[in-house]
């Protein structure tokens, strides 16, 4: 099998999923790479992580223990594009627990872009705008008729799909009196009978029934009218693009400056757009295209990992929590400490992203969780790094070693300053035994101080 | 400028989401607010009065005992022309002092850039927080952000020293200057050495701190106690930057507002407390502000995103009262038939601390020439 192919599937498995083990990577490698798209773009092709057991090691509903289970199905899953739909979704259509009417609300969304986050566009905008944790995030439950809140309207306008310059202030106050009477069911608390979550309610005695101008459209608009009407829009194809673009394939600056500045591959976003208006909107003929396209297989480490991928990388990286054990609750704290509280995005606009997840301070958190994970050697994907390393049963130069670690965290390229920096350390140690026990024993803190040295490096930052 | 010949330091705290102005600083005898406000109100009975109009809120008290003691500059009326009500551009804007177009260099990187051009100094500009704001942004400046302050050190999961000692010296060759590489590897390099030698300087902050203020248990407390521990080790440090989230009011804002405004100005209140206590406070000036007020008219349960706001110079330089005009209620004044009118440009108040405050020039930091007001003794 060419380096090539290898280094493109663990390429697909970072964007489309959170990386892989290099047995895994292996195994998809041999389908082919268009084979393995159509494999995630097709997740009842491979079996569901299995719910009961989840439940039944990891039970309770609070955020953390919600958000550990989350990671336990991202490195776990058969399915990875699925969890990584759920998390773009996340990303753009932000809500976040700070502000919830019931807690397992919040983690019900990130369900229901499980569900559906692969379905169309529509559906997505529509069954959000009934989501119960998003109506009680943009206050609609508070969209009355006579008092109109525009929370809402606006959010959904600006940053759920057309984005800022492709509606008047006069649509925003129309599509909120769309919207006026959505709102949700009390919720039903723990005690005594176990929760009981609130759900959508259409609040007829609330809802304006005037008559509503919106995007040129003239009548009594409800919710369902103002979505089919956005989804209809180029500029809703375009601004969900750019985002699929800046999620999966390299970073594009945050999203209130893509009213004023161009994308940096129009035609790349233009492919995107084209699978979209095709297909009114069908997100998996989108992600297709995307996939597929030349664009995405060139941008190899040209993003750099959200908190998340970095954390649920690491962890298929030292191949833990393959099976449920305590300990998967602390991966939400982890990202917090990088920027990212899952269920929790700091405002609606969600996460800067790009460069902008890096500062002293990330930056700091980011090197210390994958050097901390990384010094165990009793993990079974540190193991399996040592065994490979070690296969030929002889000795291995440090240049090898420098070149074989690499190879086996990613492959993972990197330039000359990391590479001979990572070469002195090799040579400091010098050459690995691999023909006893004892000599295996001897080499093993030296492989992990190695891997520990690349996962502080600058290109390990990149996806 | 400060009166103990220490070099002048800024604290900026930022309040995110849009502060109700109106409802912090309330014109408790006007009719027209009352009118507007027929829910998400402050209750005359219960208002903190300063004079015969404007009171505070009652659960910024601490807030009040400190303009009650002269340390406080309200400044009403702060914004700007065609205000975004988009939080994001909002912010942007108030980041980047570029109301019309998209700026990526943040006015506080530039005031650091000119505070430190020799780059003597990696904390020069200390954020306390997680993720940057833009306002700090600037290519080769050099910016420290500090999550954890319990908790800064790279590598530290290596125990061996010797492996450890080894690993830093190696990771500061990987880090080294990385010119030519593209802006987000260079930056990475220059962020990984600043990292490298901010965290050796920072450790010595949380040891040599002792005070017997006890701040409380909240967001704001705990980042205010980290300004104040880093400024007391007396690491160079001459702008803070910290933020407070949670006030984009929309709804529910009569049970959320009040709590906020507790957390905040009793954390202030400690924090100058805790300076005084240590005879460090002279050289601090501290500047509140918020990306806009909220719109005259309560929805029923909370107020959408409005125009001018109010910010909050704090000071034991300060001279205290009010600062610029309180917007007019009158309704044939709203702007856009809905908003409170901005009164001063916020580039001015900025101006007004870098240029009387910092000592430092502040055209090229603002870009461009604002009204300013003289709040400082």
């Amino acid at each position: 099998m060419a380096d090539d192919d290898l280094a493109l599937m663990a390429h697909l498995l970072r964007r489309a999923g959170f990386g892989a083990a290099r047995s895994e990577l292996e195994e998809y490698a041999a389908k082919g790479y268009e084979a393995v798209v159509e494999e995630l773009l097709n997740p009842e092709y491979s079996p569901p992580v299995e719910e009961d057991i989840i439940d039944r090691y990891y039970g309770g509903e609070a955020p953390t223990i919600w958000v550990g289970k989350w990671f336990y199905r991202m490195i776990g899953t058969k399915r990875p594009l699925v969890e990584k739909m759920a998390l773009f979704w996340h990303h753009v259509l932000a809500t976040g627990i700070n502000k919830t009417e019931h807690l397992p609300s919040s983690g019900g969304q990130i369900e229901l872009f499980q569900r559906i986050g692969m379905s169309d566009v529509r559906t997505v905008l529509l069954e959000v705008s009934k989501d119960p944790a998003m109506i009680y995030w943009l206050d609609n439950h508070e969209n009355r008729k006579g008092e109109p809140n525009e929370n809402y309207g606006r959010e959904l306008l600006e940053l759920f799909s057309m984005g800022v310059g492709n509606y008047t202030e006069d649509d925003i106050k129309n599509a909120a009196r769309a919207f006026t009477g959505w709102t949700i069911t009390q919720p039903i608390p723990l005690y005594p009978q176990g929760h009981f979550k609130s759900e959508f309610q259409f609040s007829q005695g609330d809802h304006d029934e005037g008559e509503k101008t919106f995007l040129g459209h003239t009548g009594n608009l409800n919710g369902d009218d103002i979505v089919d009407i956005v989804v209809k829009q180029p500029a809703t194809a375009n601004f969900l693009a750019r985002h699929m673009y800046n999620f999966f394939v390299a970073d594009e600056p945050q999203v209130p400056a893509w009213s004023v500045e161009p994308p940096q591959d129009q035609e790349a976003i233009d492919t995107i757009v084209k699978a979209y208006m095709e297909t009114d909107g069908d997100i998996v003929a989108m992600l297709r295209a995307m996939f597929n396209s030349d664009s995405f297989k060139n941008a190899q480490f040209k993003k750099v990992k959200n908190p998340t991928e970095l954390v649920a990388g690491v962890l298929k990286l030292v191949g833990t929590y393959r099976f449920p054990e305590p300990g998967v609750v602390a991966f939400g704290a982890a990202t917090t400490l990088m920027g990212q509280t899952l269920l929790n995005p700091p405002t609606v606009e969600g996460w800067h992203t790009g460069k902008e997840w890096i500062d002293g301070g990330t930056l700091n958190e980011r090197i210390n969780f994958a050097v901390n994970e990384i010094g165990d050697a009793s993990k079974p994907g540190i193991q399996d790094i040592i065994n490979r390393l070690g296969a030929h049963g002889g000795s291995v130069s440090p240049e090898e070693f420098t070149d074989k670690a690499l190879d086996l965290v990613g492959p993972l390229p990197v330039d000359d300053k990391t590479h001979a920096a990572l070469m002195e350390y090799a040579e400091s140690v010098g050459s690995l035994d691999f023909s006893s026990d004892e000599a295996r024993e001897e080499a093993t803190p030296r492989v992990i101080h190695m891997l520990q040295m690349i996962a502080a490096t600058r290109e390990f930052q990149f996806a | 400028m400060a009166a103990n010949g220490k070099p002048p330091v800024m604290v900026i705290l930022q309040l995110t989401g849009g502060n109700d102005f109106m409802n912090t600083l309330v014109p408790y005898n006007n009719p027209v607010y009352y009118d507007a406000r027929p829910t998400v109100v402050i209750p005359q009975d219960t208002v903190l009065p300063i004079n015969d109009t404007l009171a505070f809120n009652p659960n910024a008290a601490p807030l009040k005992e400190m303009f009650d003691d002269g340390k406080v500059a309200i400044v009403q009326g702060i914004g700007y022309q065609n205000s975004s009500r988009s939080h994001f551009r909002g912010m942007d804007i108030w980041h980047t002092c570029e109301p019309d177009k998209i700026g990526t260099e943040g006015w506080v990187g530039r005031a650091i850039r000119d505070l430190d051009p020799k780059k003597e100094n990696v904390l020069t500009g200390v954020n306390f927080g997680r993720g940057l704001p833009r306002a700090m942004a600037l290519a080769g400046t050099p910016i420290t952000s500090v999550g954890d302050l319990d908790n800064v050190g790279l590598m530290t999961g290596i125990e061996e020293e010797a492996r450890r000692n080894l690993a830093l010296d190696l990771f500061k060759k990987m880090y080294s200057p990385a010119v030519g590489t593209g802006p987000v590897m260079e930056y990475l390099a220059q962020t990984g050495s600043d990292v490298l030698t901010g965290a050796d300087i920072l450790k010595k902050a949380p040891e040599s701190y002792t005070s017997e203020v006890e701040y409380a248990d909240n967001p704001i407390a705990k980042s205010l106690k980290d300004v104040a521990r880093v400024h007391l080790a007396g690491l160079g440090t001459r702008i803070f930057y910290t933020a407070h989230a949670g006030y984009d009011h929309h709804a529910n804002e009569l049970k959320t507002h009040p709590g906020l405004l507790q957390d905040l100005s009793g954390a202030i209140m400690d924090f100058f407390q805790d300076l005084r206590d240590h005879d460090a406070s002279d050289e601090v000036s501290m500047l509140v502000f918020t990306e806009f007020g909220r719109r005259m008219r309560d929805n029923g349960s909370g107020t959408d995103h409005g125009s001018g706001g109010g910010a909050f110079i704090i000071g034991e330089n300060v001279k205290g009262g009010l600062y610029a005009e309180y917007p007019s209620l009158n309704p044939s004044d709203w702007l856009k038939g809905e908003d409170l009118d901005w009164k001063i440009d916020f580039r001015g108040i900025y101006g007004t601390m870098l240029d009387q405050w910092m000592g430092l020039d502040s055209v090229p930091i603002v870009d461009g020439q604002f009204e300013q007001i003289h709040p400082f003794n």
